[in-house]
């Protein structure tokens, strides 16, 4: 699993806070120019995961590596494009204010500006302020600014995150259009559905990685028609108690109940 | 450096976008000031406290406006967001005090010309001394609210340390009682903060008196505002908990 041209390269990551294990020994390489989903319900630590992958995070034990240097590094502060949780923009600022300051602060012309606005289709709000943007658009922002540079590696954590189904799925093919350019996206959503547009998938629940595979091995170890009756099902058969293994488990538990390690 | 010059534009950007905001600013200093000389008609108390009432404004606002416009950056995201970037801390807090130093510039020189031209204060000594002992006064209530943004999770909190920061110096500052006279502890307290040099400094400057006292005044609200910008800058933290 661990190869050289892996973009990022999680070993035995662990993070505590506040006392509590947020994260336990997680190890897993990413191979680049794909979409990957980082899955899992809420306070699964999905957050957690892609801020040490950013380097904002402060790492208990293990180490993470990121295009050869460790996560956040200086050598990355140009490669690395990330889309916090929360928009992250300010509410005071248009929409084109507030992608111009982020590009002059990554040194960027206003062209780049304009093409992210165009990429993320925000051009007839671009004169809008941000605080009078729906969440969609908002977050579209957010997106944009990750975007700009064309960064090697963009991290998104739950990017899809009140949009409407048409506006998902625009999110979702210009998604693949990136992985298709040689970027490589990590994206995390607790929308189990989504996890059929990512070329790979990793499972996080409780701090601990469940799996990492493809969407169709996801249903084939499961035996289930669709990714929601998957994870159930996975969580169901693994109990949280060997990471990295899916173990095939038959289909039970209709209700999202989780039960206890 | 092009990134400091953005992160006060930015700022400034988004001062504009709240018109209100700009108008409390620049106006309420003057209003304030006003009230005072209208309430010491005719007595000599306005000529007294009129200098230290221009120490303090740009002071007590700086040190609200950054307080809470670092806070809203920290709790947004934002902050997060520009520390995963190439930006220097030293860049992104001398973008802010950049920003407010001008807002502050602007602030004292219609609250002077309210207090000389309407008002009558007479400043025997250099008005451009003034400005800049007002100026400075500004930077450094800008750059304590980024210190005290640090030590504050929510908006109630960093309201709350405008009258632990600023208060102490203002009774401390020799306004209420001349230094001289407090009991021997608060004298030499009060001889260290930097509001106290301030108001000694515009004290000397409107009765036309400055001297190497008023320099070696300067020289101390800078070493403050030095030290704050430090401990302000190390309180930002690329990785956190």
């Amino acid at each position: 699993m661990m190869n050289k041209s892996a973009c990022v390269i999680v070993n035995g990551l662990s993070v505590k806070r506040s006392k509590m294990l947020v994260l336990e020994e997680l190890s897993f390489a990413l191979s680049p120019g794909r979409v990957i989903g980082l899955l899992g319900p809420s306070g699964s630590g999905k957050s957690t995961l892609l801020r040490s992958i950013v380097g904002s995070q402060i790492i208990t034990h293990g180490t993470v590596t990121v295009l050869g240097s460790s996560a956040g590094d200086k050598a990355l502060r140009h490669r690395v494009g990330y889309m916090t949780q929360a928009a992250s923009v300010y509410d005071d600022l248009t929409v084109r204010q507030n992608i111009a300051y982020f590009a002059r602060i990554l040194g960027l012309s206003a062209t780049e500006v304009d093409r992210v606005i165009a990429l993320t289709d925000l051009d007839l709000q671009s004169r809008k302020l941000a605080i009078d943007l729906s969440g969609g658009q908002r977050n579209r922002v957010s997106l944009a600014i990750a975007l700009l540079g064309t960064p090697d590696i963009v991290i998104l954590d739950e990017p899809t995150v009140g949009l409407d189904p048409v506006l998902r799925s625009d999110l979702w093919r210009l998604f693949t259009e990136l992985a298709a350019t040689g970027m490589s996206l990590l994206v995390s959503s607790h929308v189990m559905d989504e996890a059929m547009r990512c070329d790979e998938l990793l499972l996080l629940r409780e701090g601990q990685l469940l799996a990492q595979l493809t969407p169709a091995d996801l249903l084939a170890r499961t035996r289930t028609e669709n990714p929601e009756e998957a994870f159930l099902a996975l969580v169901g058969g693994v109990g949280g108690a060997t990471p990295n293994v899916a173990r095939p488990s038959p289909k039970h538990r209709a209700a999202g109940k989780e039960n206890q390690p | 450096m092009i990134r400091t010059l953005a992160t006060s534009g930015r700022v400034l950007q988004q001062i504009r976008h709240d018109p209100r905001t700009i108008a409390l600013m620049l106006v309420v200093p003057s209003l304030l000031i006003g009230l005072m000389s209208w309430i010491f008609t005719d007595t000599r108390v306005f000529a007294l406290i009129g200098p230290a009432m221009i120490a303090l404004f740009p002071f007590i606002v700086m040190f609200l406006v950054t307080s809470i416009a670092t806070l809203r950056e920290r709790r947004s995201g934002t902050l997060e967001r520009l520390l995963s970037l190439p930006l220097a801390k030293g860049e992104f807090i001398l973008g802010y005090a950049l920003a407010f130093t001008l807002i502050a510039i602007l602030q004292t020189v219609i609250a002077v010309s309210f207090a000389v031209w309407v008002c009558g204060l007479e400043i025997q000594g250099s008005l451009w001394l003034l400005f800049s002992v007002a100026a400075l006064d500004a930077l450094l209530g800008t750059s304590l609210g980024l210190m005290a943004s640090a030590f504050a999770r929510t908006e109630f909190q960093v309201v709350q340390f405008m009258p632990l920061f600023i208060f102490p110096q203002f009774l401390l500052a020799g306004i209420i009682l001349p230094r001289a006279q407090l009991p021997r502890p608060l004298e030499v307290f009060g001889d260290w903060l930097p509001l106290s040099h301030a108001i000694d400094a515009l004290n000397a400057i409107a009765n036309g008196t400055e001297d190497s006292a008023t320099t070696a005044s300067l020289l101390v609200i800078a070493a403050w505002i030095i030290a704050a910008l430090i401990v302000g800058s190390l309180t930002l933290r690329r990785r956190t908990p």
